[in-house]
């Protein structure tokens, strides 16, 4: 009567969802057709070994050492079907040698061996060969620590040595660019740095020369590895052939604690990890995030953290007392400020606000200005040449926060005009250095009858400010930025603020408060976030563990990152994972 | 529930509770070792190099340095080798390792022009605080350079906490040359 339902075939199955079937370890899983057995593995969450794979860029299968076993389905002689058994599948038929990972796809019924006696014997085989010439360095190299080839040497070496010959010598600490060293004794070969070079910051100055043994990675004779990119090949390096020259013995990574952070030198906001010991930043490396700088980020922005801490940071709040700035305590400076703003009209004051302030400093700003009744708001534009990359054009971290939670605002043209007509009496200026951005001149400032400024170092608003507040470095606070792409994203603190210095919503809120009288209970950034979310439709429901370590999306901008641009088309057209 | 066994206290006998006896006892030992120690005949005066009054060593114009042994663990020292080279390359490791965190260590780099250029690492300030170190001997097990080794200094005084700190001169003065030293930064590197 009925026709007997032959059941489905986990193949079929699979191939209905664009699926195959891949045995990894004896585990049966589903993987995309296409997927990289390498890929395939670490969705199975088992580890494969590598070097030169990278996700970000070619497959060049040249350190071997992703080998594993594979097997795939005896073809059927002529006219035989298929055999599937009791559970779907057909028995795999294993190859008696190893294939690389990262350059194979996954295929219907394969199976792959991450174990086994093979695949440890070919690890370990080609774990001795990338040993022989290796130097014994580790105690004065920088990588120790965070090296792949002391991790899996670990994990999948012989423990001992059988090579009784020479190492091949090579030049060691080379002056490759101006903010990198090679050491080429310790290079394994795996060409990451050259295809970085290449397909990445398009400048290929990076090449192998020599043969054999004596293969060394250099630089094109007549060029230096001087890309603003460049950096990003110390964090590809495996090894320490590739160090910083910034980084270079100031401390092993061991010691230092890892914070996710984002960038503040541009609206793009490059992901980051902030790497401290005590209250020191010692370097900060790009954070994987596939919607914001995928890995990697500029050398200019990467070193831009020394600002922070070079001698003239300032620690005190100040008062100028006859021209002097003289170091005072928080509570005689907020008393100083809230009653000299208490004088003025408050059409008289004005403030600079900055798209470099976070968005729960911009809100109190905001409530600051509602509190005195000042109208007179304004922010600095700061923009400079992209570089088609990462670097927008727009240098202030913040402007889309700016323009949602301040409104558009007038640039400090208005200021300045309204200061020479004597309409502007006293100035507040928060995170910015108007000389240097907004272009005042000492003549410009002259009329300004009080300035209180709001910085972290010493710098020419400091200097003419009546009263200084210092507030405190992007690795010293929370908050959250909003990016070109309408990405909002969260800083985290890294260290403590320096000395008497403290972070910058802390000081706009304690002033309020000075100036009303009032107590409230703001006492965490947490109390600001859910203000503004209260009060900002567009930040409805956000916290910050809902932003999380890699943002969410907050609103429609428009704008793209380039660089996302082409690695989106590169992994469209398979010549990388992405 | 765990089982609780009372135990009465034993019962002493009239004798016991006198004590008298027992002291007498006592006092009649300690005589005797008196008498002895007159007479320089104590009991392990000479493997203890006594005074020659009982086997009282008067610390600290006696001492017993000669007798200490090989593994003795006193105060933490750089070393030196043949060739009168550092042998710290400032690793860190035994800041890692230290227990009381009394190592503290700036890194620095080795001036081109320098006769051991190629080691291209040398610890710029090595300070360690006598005060913290708890003399475990971590640091010189860890070490992968044979540079830092425990002395057999245990004398270390001072009368403020900066003098206790031992600073890179310090500890190189302590340490001295030691021979016989695996040489790894060898004309092949």
């Amino acid at each position: 009567m009925s026709e007997t339902l032959t059941p489905q075939l986990p193949k079929d199955e699979a191939a209905e969802k664009g699926l195959v079937n891949v045995q990894i370890d004896g585990t049966w899983i589903q993987v995309p057709k296409g997927t990289r057995m390498i890929e395939a593995c670490k969705m199975a969450e088992k580890e494969v070994p590598h070097y030169c794979y990278h996700p970000k860029l070619t497959s060049p299968g040249n350190c071997r050492m992703c080998l594993v076993q594979m097997g795939m389905p005896p073809r059927p002689a002529p006219g035989a079907e298929p055999v599937y058994g009791d559970d779907g599948y057909q028995e795999i038929g294993w190859m008696p040698r190893p294939v690389i990972s990262c350059a194979n796809t996954v295929g219907e019924n394969m199976g792959i061996r991450t174990t086994g006696k093979l695949v440890e014997e070919v690890r370990e085989g080609v774990m001795e060969f990338l040993l022989i010439n290796h130097p014994l360095d580790c105690p004065i190299c920088d990588q120790a620590g965070e090296c792949s080839l002391q991790e899996f040497s670990v994990e999948h070496g012989r423990g001992q040595s059988r090579f009784v010959e020479d190492k091949v010598k090579k030049p060691k600490n080379v002056d490759i660019g101006p903010r990198i060293n090679l050491d080429d004794e310790r290079c394994i070969m795996c060409s990451r740095c050259i295809r970085f070079m290449d397909e990445v910051a398009d400048d290929a100055v990076l090449g192998f020369s020599e043969r054999g043994t004596h293969t060394t990675v250099t630089c094109h004779p007549d060029r230096r590895l001087d890309s603003n990119y460049g950096m990003n090949t110390i964090d590809l390096c495996p090894v320490g052939a590739l160090t910083s020259k910034d980084f270079r013995f100031q401390m092993r990574v061991w010691f230092l604690k890892e914070t996710n952070s984002i960038d503040v030198n541009c609206g793009t906001g490059c992901n980051t990890t902030i790497w401290t010991r005590g209250s020191k930043v010692y370097r900060v490396t790009p954070r994987r995030n596939d919607d914001v700088n995928s890995e990697w980020m500029p050398d200019s922005h990467r070193l831009a953290f020394h600002e922070t801490q070079g001698d003239d940071r300032l620690t005190d709040p100040m008062i100028k007392v006859d021209g002097k700035h003289e170091i005072t305590d928080w509570n005689t400076a907020l008393t100083a400020a809230a009653d000299a703003l208490k004088e003025f009209q408050a059409s008289e004051i004005a403030i600079i606000a900055s798209a470099r302030q976070t968005n729960e400093e911009l809100f109190l700003t905001k409530a600051l200005a509602d509190t005195l009744g000042i109208t007179t708001l304004a922010t600095v534009p700061r923009t400079g040449e992209p570089d088609g990359k990462l670097i927008s054009a727009d240098r202030n971290p913040n402007t889309n926060g700016a323009n949602l939670i301040l409104g558009a605002t007038p640039t400090t043209e208005i200021i300045k005009q309204k200061l020479h007509s004597g309409e502007i009496k006293a100035l507040l200026i928060l995170n910015e250095d108007v000389f240097e951005a907004a272009g005042f001149t000492h003549d410009d400032l002259a009329p300004a009858e009080f300035i209180i400024s709001s910085n972290i170092i010493a710098n020419k608003t400091a200097h003419a400010s009546d009263i200084f507040l210092p507030g405190a470095s992007f690795a010293e606070k929370r908050g959250s930025m909003i990016n070109v792409t309408g990405r909002l994203q969260r800083l985290n603190q890294a260290i403590q603020p320096t000395g008497n210095a403290r972070e910058d919503w802390e000081i706009i809120r304690d002033l309020i408060l000075t100036i009303t009288g009032e107590k409230n209970d703001m006492f965490m950034i947490e109390n600001v976030l859910k203000m503004i979310a209260t009060n900002i439709p567009e930040f409805n429901g956000i916290t910050f563990s809902k932003i999380g370590d890699q943002g969410i999306p907050l609103i429609e901008t428009g704008v793209e990152i380039p660089l996302l641009t082409k690695e989106r088309a590169q992994a469209a057209a398979g010549i990388i994972v992405g | 529930m765990a089982k609780v066994t009372k135990i009465s206290r034993p019962k002493l006998s009239k004798t016991d509770e006198v004590y008298l006896i027992g002291i007498f006892k006592g006092t009649l030992v300690t005589l005797k070792h008196a008498f002895k120690s007159v007479f320089g005949k104590s009991r392990g005066a000479d493997s203890l190099n006594s005074s020659g009054l009982g086997v009282t060593m008067q610390y600290p114009e006696e001492k017993w340095d000669d007798e200490l042994p090989e593994y003795y663990r006193g105060a933490p020292a750089l070393v030196t080798d043949e060739q009168d080279r550092e042998r710290c390359v400032s690793c860190q490791l035994c800041e890692f390792i230290c227990p009381p965190k009394a190592i503290k260590i700036i890194p620095g780099e080795i001036p081109e022009g320098d006769e051991w250029e190629k080691v291209e690492k040398r610890p710029q300030e090595f300070d360690i605080d006598m005060i913290r170190c708890i003399y475990c001997g971590l640091c010189e097990e860890v070490c992968p350079e044979q540079a830092i080794y425990l002395r057999k200094d245990y004398a270390i005084t001072g009368t403020s906490r900066e003098e206790m700190v031992h600073n890179k001169q310090k500890l190189y003065e302590i340490g001295g040359k030691r021979v016989g030293l695996v040489n790894k930064w060898n004309e092949l590197k």
